[in-house]
C-alpha cells in the first residue's frame, strides 16, 4: 500500500493513529483529578511533540541512517523559524508560505553548511557542525541585529510589529498565523463525562505535516538512496571501492534533515510568531541528539518516541512542585511525608534534567537500540516468543531494518 | 600491450624510498602475482593502482588511460576492483543488501538520487544479486546479517560484491592471509574457478608462495621497492635473485 510494506504500512497506520487520536489519548484523566496534571493533551504541548518529531526524524536521516553525528542542528531549526516570521512580516500571517520558505531557506544554508562540514567525518564532523551552529548563534543574536541592519532583532527575538508591510494581510483575517483564515489557536473543547478534550487547528496542521514527514522517511529508508546511507554508515572504505562516491549521498542526508529541521522551525513559528536566537544554542542541538538515541538511532520510529519523552519531562515533570510533592505524600505520617518530599524533591520541578538524565542513563546502558528496543523486547516478552526466536532474530536481520 | 601499464613509477614516504621505479604489465586474461618480502611496497604499488596513493613519478594506465589522480570510485567505475586484505563488506546490511549495492554502482554510476522507490522493488538488481549469491554458494545467506558471517564466508561475499560488477582488473590484496590451510585451499579453488569461468583478469599481492605457485601465470618479485624479475612461476622458483632477496644476502 502506497509503495510501503505490509509491516511499514501498518506503523504507518499506527503513527496516524496515535496523531490522529493524541488529544484523547494524551488526556487519560478526568479534568477535576487530581493526576490531570499528568495531562499532555492540551494544544501547546501536543504541537511541540509533533514539530519536535518532524525535527528528530529529519535528525535521524543523518545521525541514524548516515551515522554522521551533527551537533549543530537546532541552526537549521531557528533559521527556518526566522524565514517564517519574516513571512509573516513581509506578506501575511497565512502560514503556507512561511512554513515553505522556512523549508528552503533551511534547505540551502544546510547546503552550505553540509559542504565544507562533510570534508570530514567522525569527531571532526561534530565539532565542524557545532562550531557552524554556535556561529550562526552568535550572528542572530547580536551581529545580525543592529540598527542600520535588524534581521533577527537579538536578544528581543523577531516578531511581527503593528507598521510591518504584511503586504496581503486584511482586517478579515485574524490577526495571528492561520491558515486561509482558520486561526492556529481555533480550537473546540469536547467534554466527555468527566473528560474535556481539545482539537486544536494548530496541532492538526503539524501533524498532518508530521505524518508527511514521516511517511518520506519511510520512503527514503527502504529506497536504494536509504540503503545506501546505510552502507555509508557501515564501511565507508568499501562504498568508495565499490565505485560510489559518498560525498554526494552525505550530502543530500545533510540537506534532507536540514530542511526537516526547518520544517520545524516554520511549524513553531506558525504556532507562535516568535523567533529567538536561543533555538539555535548548542543545547537545542543536543537536545536533538538526545531525542534520536532515546527513542532508538536508525530506526523509524525511534525519534518520534524520543522527542515526546523528552518534551513531556521537559512540560509535566517541570511542573510538579513541593506543593503537589506534599499532597502526595500526605497519607504518611508528617516526619515521613517530609523525607518522602526532601528525597523527591530534586527529582522534580527543576530538576526534571535530573530525572531525564537518569532515564537517558538506564536506557543507553540497558536499551542502546533506545525505547524501540525496549518496546520490541516487551513485546516479545508479552507474545511468549522464546529464546531462540529472539537470537534468531538478533543474527539475522540488520537492527535498523527490523522496525 | 597489457590492460594494466605501470612505468617508472616511484612513491617516496619522508625520507623512505617505498617505490624506486616499477615497470609492470599485467597482460588481459592473465593472473599476474606480486610477491615480495615485508616492506617491499607491494601494497603501496597496490595503493597507486586504486588512487588511494598519488605516485611521485610515473604513470598508471588502465585500459589506455590513465588512473592517476582519480578518486578511488572513479578507478572503481573504469573496471578494477579490488579485495581487501581483511574482508570489507557492509557488516549492518544483510548479504543479499550487500551484492545489491555494487549492482546499483554498476547501474546507475557514482551517484543517483533514487531515494523514494523502494530498493527490493528493483527487479533486475534482485536478479543479478540472487544470480551471484547462487554463483558463490551463498543463496541460503541472503537474509544473514553480513556481520556474523565466517571469515571464509565474508572473504566469499566481497569477491561476489566484486563480480557483480564485471570488472575489467581484479585487484587482491593477500587474499589468504591469516587464513587456515584449508580456508587458504578453498580460497585458491574459488579464485581457479572465477577465472576460469569470467575470464577476468586478476593481479595478487600476496605473502604465500603456496598461493602463487597455485595461481599465478607471470610473477613479478619485488624488493626494497624495485621489480627483481618478472618471469613464469617455474622459472621464480629457482631463480638465484629471488632466494637472496627472501632468504637474506648471506646466503
Amino acid at each position: 500500500m502506497l509503495g510501503l510494506n505490509s509491516k511499514d504500512f501498518r506503523l504507518f497506520l499506527v503513527v496516524i493513529g496515535l496523531t490522529l487520536f493524541a488529544p484523547v489519548l494524551l488526556n487519560p484523566f478526568p479534568t477535576e483529578s487530581g493526576l490531570a496534571q499528568f495531562n499532555a493533551g492540551y494544544p501547546d504541548l501536543m504541537q511541540r511533540f509533533v514539530i519536535f518529531g518532524i525535527f528528530a526524524i529529519g535528525f535521524n536521516i543523518l545521525f541514524g541512517l548516515t551515522g554522521y553525528l551533527s551537533f549543530g542542528h537546532a541552526a537549521f531549526l531557528g533559521v527556518g523559524s526566522y524565514a517564517a516570521v519574516w513571512m509573516f512580516k513581509l506578506l501575511s500571517y497565512n502560514v503556507l508560505p512561511a512554513i515553505a520558505l522556512s523549508v528552503i531557506v533551511a534547505a540551502i544554508f544546510s547546503l552550505a553548511i553540509g559542504f565544507v562540514s562533510l570534508r570530514r567525518s567522525g569527531i571532526y564532523f561534530s565539532i565542524l557542525t557545532l562550531a557552524f551552529a554556535q556561529m550562526s548563534f552568535a550572528l542572530a543574536y547580536s551581529v545580525l541585529s543592529n540598527p542600520k541592519f535588524n534581521l533577527t532583532n537579538g536578544e528581543t527575538g523577531l516578531q511581527v510589529y503593528n507598521d510591518d508591510p504584511q503586504i496581503f494581510h486584511s482586517d478579515r483575517l485574524p490577526d495571528l498565523p492561520h491558515l486561509f483564515g482558520l486561526s492556529m489557536r481555533a480550537s473546540t473543547d469536547i467534554a466527555l463525562g468527566p473528560w474535556t478534550f481539545t482539537l486544536n487547528a494548530g496541532y492538526y496542521l503539524s501533524a498532518v505535516f508530521m505524518v508527511a514527514a514521516f511517511y518520506i522517511a519511510i520512503r527514503l529508508f527502504r529506497s536504494p538512496f536509504g540503503m545506501m546511507l546505510r552502507a555509508i554508515k557501515t564501511n565507508q572504505t568499501r562504498l568508495n571501492y565499490t565505485g560510489l562516491n559518498s560525498r554526494p549521498y552525505t550530502l543530500a542526508a545533510f540537506v534532507i534533515s536540514g530542511a526537516y529541521a526547518g520544517l520545524a522551525g516554520g511549524l513553531l513559528a506558525a504556532m507562535d510568531p516568535l523567533a529567538g536566537a536561543e533555538r539555535m544554542q548548542w543545547t537545542a542541538s543536543g537536545e536533538v541528539v538526545l531525542m534520536t538515541i532515546l527513542g532508538g538511532a536508525g530506526t523509524l520510529i525511534g525519534p518520534i518516541l524520543g522527542s515526546g519523552l523528552i518534551k513531556y519531562f521537559e512540560n509535566i515533570f517541570s511542573k510538579i512542585n513541593d506543593d503537589v510533592l506534599h499532597s502526595w505524600f500526605a497519607f504518611m505520617p508528617d516526619g515521613l511525608e517530609d523525607a518522602m518530599v526532601f528525597i523527591v524533591h530534586p527529582f522534580v520541578g527543576k530538576g526534571w534534567h535530573l530525572t531525564l538524565g537518569i532515564v537517558f542513563m538506564l536506557v543507553v546502558i540497558f536499551l542502546p537500540g533506545g525505547l524501540v528496543e525496549g518496546g520490541q523486547r516487551l513485546w516479545r516478552w508479552i507474545t511468549g516468543a522464546n529464546r531462540k526466536k529472539s537470537d534468531d532474530q538478533d543474527t539475522k536481520h540488520a537492527p535498523h531494518a527490523a522496525e | 600491450m597489457g590492460i594494466l601499464e605501470v612505468k617508472g613509477v616511484g612513491k617516496r614516504f619522508g625520507g623512505l624510498q617505498a617505490l624506486g621505479d616499477v615497470n609492470l604489465s599485467v597482460n588481459e586474461r592473465s593472473v599476474h602475482a606480486i610477491i615480495g618480502p615485508n616492506g617491499a611496497g607491494k601494497s603501496t604499488l597496490l595503493n597507486c593502482l586504486v588512487g588511494k596513493l598519488i605516485p611521485d613519478t610515473g604513470s598508471v594506465m588502465f585500459d589506455g588511460q590513465s588512473v592517476l589522480g582519480r578518486k578511488p570510485h572513479e578507478i572503481n567505475q573504469m573496471g578494477i576492483s579490488r579485495v581487501f586484505q581483511t574482508p570489507e563488506i557492509f557488516g549492518d546490511l544483510s548479504v543479499q543488501e550487500n551484492v545489491m549495492i555494487p549492482c546499483f554502482a554498476k547501474r546507475d554510476g557514482a551517484f543517483e538520487l533514487n531515494a523514494f522507490s523502494p530498493a527490493l522493488g528493483q527487479k533486475d538488481i534482485l536478479a543479478q544479486a540472487e544470480e551471484i549469491l547462487e554463483d558463490v554458494n551463498m543463496a541460503d545467506k541472503r537474509h544473514m546479517h553480513a556481520a556474523s558471517l565466517s571469515r571464509g564466508d565474508k572473504r566469499r561475499l566481497e569477491m561476489a560484491m566484486c563480480l557483480v560488477q564485471q570488472p575489467k582488473l581484479l585487484l587482491l590484496d593477500e587474499p589468504t592471509a591469516g587464513m587456515a590451510r584449508a580456508d587458504t585451499n578453498n580460497t585458491i579453488d574459488l579464485l581457479k574457478e572465477i577465472h576460469e569461468k569470467r575470464d577476468i583478469t586478476m593481479a595478487i599481492i600476496e605473502h604465500d608462495m603456496h598461493v602463487v605457485f597455485s595461481l599465478a601465470q607471470r610473477i613479478t618479485v619485488l624488493a626494497q621497492g624495485t621489480p627483481l624479475v618478472e618471469d613464469t612461476p617455474e622459472n621464480i622458483k629457482g631463480h638465484p635473485k629471488v632466494r637472496e632477496a627472501y632468504l637474506g644476502e648471506a646466503h
